[in-house]
């Protein structure tokens, strides 16, 4: 034991003078990490621009490329809570694709005989009752992992086998078609997309909430007389994430509706179309919408309540969680099955884009998903990751299947990309905690 | 002093698998006492507290705080009847910050239910800045902090929420010796406040400047618990290393038989 020890320099290595750019990052509190996703995902977009001859950054494309990365991101932000606590979950696929055949049944065998066929509460029932068979299922799996302690693993890779042959149970393997049309607009398409107004007033909503978080956020470290931003720091900050709405709410509203469609359109409405077509902006798509409300929820969660403190203390220390006299075991159940709820949400979504509920629904998302969640920066040692990180993975992931999609790869050619990617992510990841940490 | 213990746990017994870790041991612990519990790596004495502290399930015996059977199944019961510990890990979450952990378990809420964040590191500058006034790193994870500062916001933790009974396992282990010494100063104003102290350490003359009662264990069993006035380090050492236990401290089941 030597007497340097009270005086230690710690970080005396890291403490260089910070460069212009340096600055700036410390001055916002930019995450250097998120940033780095940000970069990934333009020279993505950039490199399949290109390489598929101008198609990807086309507002069709971007849309559809949102619509079909919601599903995924909505079970990537319960993924993360998972794996923060130490535990994973390989059983979302097949979860949501037997809730998905629970849903489709009811709504198109079970409700209609009760209430009549195509009734407006329909979507809501047969919404309300897939959360609750996904918060059962969810309980069921966290109550063994929890209280009887078998590994996670083990758990959700029998609930892998269990659920997927419970889906095709449901009907003996027959697919349930069509959906209620009201459940339809969960899963997209135009009629399930809120149009230019609505669009621009969630954009401004959004932007004011921005305003409102960075102003509330200074008034509370003034409160408590903390360090504050410079003010031109939480004015750059601003600027960019109400920019950022704002560009993606335009691009949705550059995407028209189909010319045939918004032609029919307007002959019901009695508008008289002019003769290059009728311009009808899709807007934000509901999945979208429910994908994003989902992730402000989970953050909320995460970084605002006792529970998502507990979340990350147990994925830290799992005993001293214990010791501190956190109720871990529940905590741990009760992650499970906020994860089956998400799932159900999840299988709404893409049992109403599909417009029909079939077994093999869901199948290999379990692997999506946690690539999401670890392409966004969810450490699988535990007590690391962030929702928004995840649900940029779910878009990283999203983006090149549909990147290569469009460029013609084969089916196999894509499955070795996306699976060489989440190494090459991993690993860079690791690199770059090794480097800051 | 009044005449019942704050803490008195009786016949404690506790085993894992065949081993018998805690083997019938009698401790108690006063208002404004410091009581060292001594022995080697391996007798016994964090299991003893860790039953105390609510981590173990004790196979046999009865806590009794202020003369009141207790039921200390878990550590939020212990806390509630005011036992706070520092473990010899620390037992910390590491990746987040020294306001999450000094408030884990207990965290202050806004009115609407959340977590109240400014609040809670408010709180802990307070607390940090009487402690340790250097401590700045508020916002950094505490696996960036140094050994010092962690256990600075581990002890901060332990007192911060008004510990009748304070559990300090080995708690100068990882200190230098201008730490060590702010530790020391600081179990002599707690115990001023009426504080109970369980003490457990390595260092013998720790427990000489600090502790008024010594209880030593060996294998498992109580060798024996003296006043620090009426031995000398020499016969503690005896007791210790032998299980001997000296005319001046009073014998357990643990003492040497033919100790004479």
């Amino acid at each position: 034991m030597t007497d340097h020890t009270a005086s230690a320099p710690v970080s005396g290595a890291r403490e260089i003078t910070p460069g212009p750019i340096g600055r700036f990052l410390e001055a916002t509190e930019i995450d250097t990490r998120m940033l780095g996703m940000i970069g990934a995902l333009a020279v993505i977009w950039i490199g399949f621009h290109i390489a598929s001859g101008g198609v990807f950054l086309t507002p069709r494309n971007l849309w559809n490329l949102s619509v079909q990365t919601a599903s995924i991101a909505v079970m990537s932000t319960g993924m993360v809570l998972v794996i923060v606590t130490r535990n994973i979950d390989l059983s979302v696929g097949s979860v949501l694709g037997v809730i998905g055949m629970l849903m489709g049944v009811f709504q198109a065998e079970f409700l209609p005989g009760l209430i009549g066929f195509d009734h407006g509460a329909t979507w809501l029932l047969a919404l309300a009752f897939g959360i609750l068979v996904g918060a059962a299922i969810g309980a069921l799996h966290g109550y063994v992992i929890a209280y009887l302690g078998v590994p996670a693993f083990i758990v959700t890779l029998g609930g892998l086998l269990v659920w997927r042959g419970a889906a095709w149970w449901v009907t003996s393997g027959r697919t349930v078609a069509p959906m209620d049309s009201t459940f339809r607009l969960i899963g997209g398409g135009t009629e399930g997309s809120i149009g230019a107004a609505a669009s621009w007033g969630v954009g401004l909503v959004t932007c004011a909430a921005i305003i409102v978080m960075l102003v509330n956020g200074r008034r509370q470290r003034r409160r408590f007389k903390f360090p504050l931003r410079p003010l031109w720091a939480e004015g750059v900050l601003g600027s960019i994430g109400c920019g950022f709405v704002l560009a993606a709410i335009w691009i949705a509203n550059s995407y028209p509706w189909p010319k045939r469609i918004a032609a029919r359109y307007a002959e019901a409405q009695g508008i008289e179309a002019p003769p290059e077509g009728l311009f009808i902006s899709h807007g934000l798509a509901i999945p979208v919408l429910i994908a994003i409300a989902v992730g402000v929820v989970m953050t909320f969660i995460a970084t605002r309540t006792r529970f998502g403190r507990y979340v990350f203390a147990i994925g830290g220390n799992p005993e001293a969680a214990d010791l501190a006299g956190v109720n871990t075991k529940r905590v741990k159940m009760m992650i499970f099955m906020l994860m089956g709820v998400l799932c159900a949400i999840a299988s709404a979504i893409s049992t109403a884009r599909l417009n029909a509920a079939t077994n093999a629904q869901g199948t290999l998302d379990e692997l999506f998903t946690i690539a999401a969640a670890v392409i966004g920066g969810t450490s699988l040692s535990g007590g690391v990751g962030t929702i928004a990180g995840a649900m940029l993975g779910a878009l990283v992931m999203q983006s090149l299947q549909s990147g290569m999609v469009l460029m013609g790869l084969d089916t196999p050619l894509q499955t070795i990309v996306v699976g060489a990617v989440l190494v090459l992510a991993v690993w860079l990841d690791i690199v770059y905690r090794r480097k800051t940490a | 002093m009044s005449d019942t213990p704050l803490v008195e746990m009786r016949d404690m017994s506790i085993a894992f698998g065949g081993n018998h870790a805690v083997d019938n041991v009698s401790v108690d612990l006063f208002s404004g006492e410091v009581v060292a519990l001594l022995g080697h790596n391996g007798a016994g004495k964090s299991t003893l507290i860790k039953i105390l502290s609510g981590a173990y399930r004790r196979d046999a015996g009865e806590i009794y705080v202020d003369g009141e059977l207790t039921h200390i199944d878990n550590p939020r019961d212990a806390k509630r009847y005011g036992i706070e510990t520092i473990y010899q890990t620390l037992a910390l979450a590491d990746n987040v910050d020294a306001a999450a952990n000094l408030f884990l378990g207990r965290e202050l809420r806004t009115k609407w239910g959340t977590l109240d964040d400014v609040a809670m590191e408010a709180a802990c500058r307070e607390v940090m800045g009487r402690l340790n006034p250097n401590f700045q790193r508020f916002k950094d994870p505490v696996a960036a902090l140094s050994g010092g500062q962690r256990q600075s916001v581990a002890i901060a933790r332990a007192i911060h929420f008004n510990a009748r009974i304070l559990i300090m396992d080995e708690p100068t282990a990882a200190l230098g010796p201008q730490e060590t010494e702010q530790v020391a100063d600081l179990i002599k104003k707690l115990k001023a406040e009426g504080i109970g102290i369980f003490l457990i350490s390595h260092d013998i003359h720790d427990v000489f400047d600090l502790a008024d009662r010594m209880s030593v264990m060996k294998n498992g069993r109580l060798v024996g618990t003296a006043r620090t006035v009426d031995v000398t380090e020499d016969e503690v050492l005896g007791m210790i290393i032998l299980g001997k236990c000296p005319p001046g401290a009073i014998p357990g089941p643990g003492a040497l038989s033919e100790a004479a």
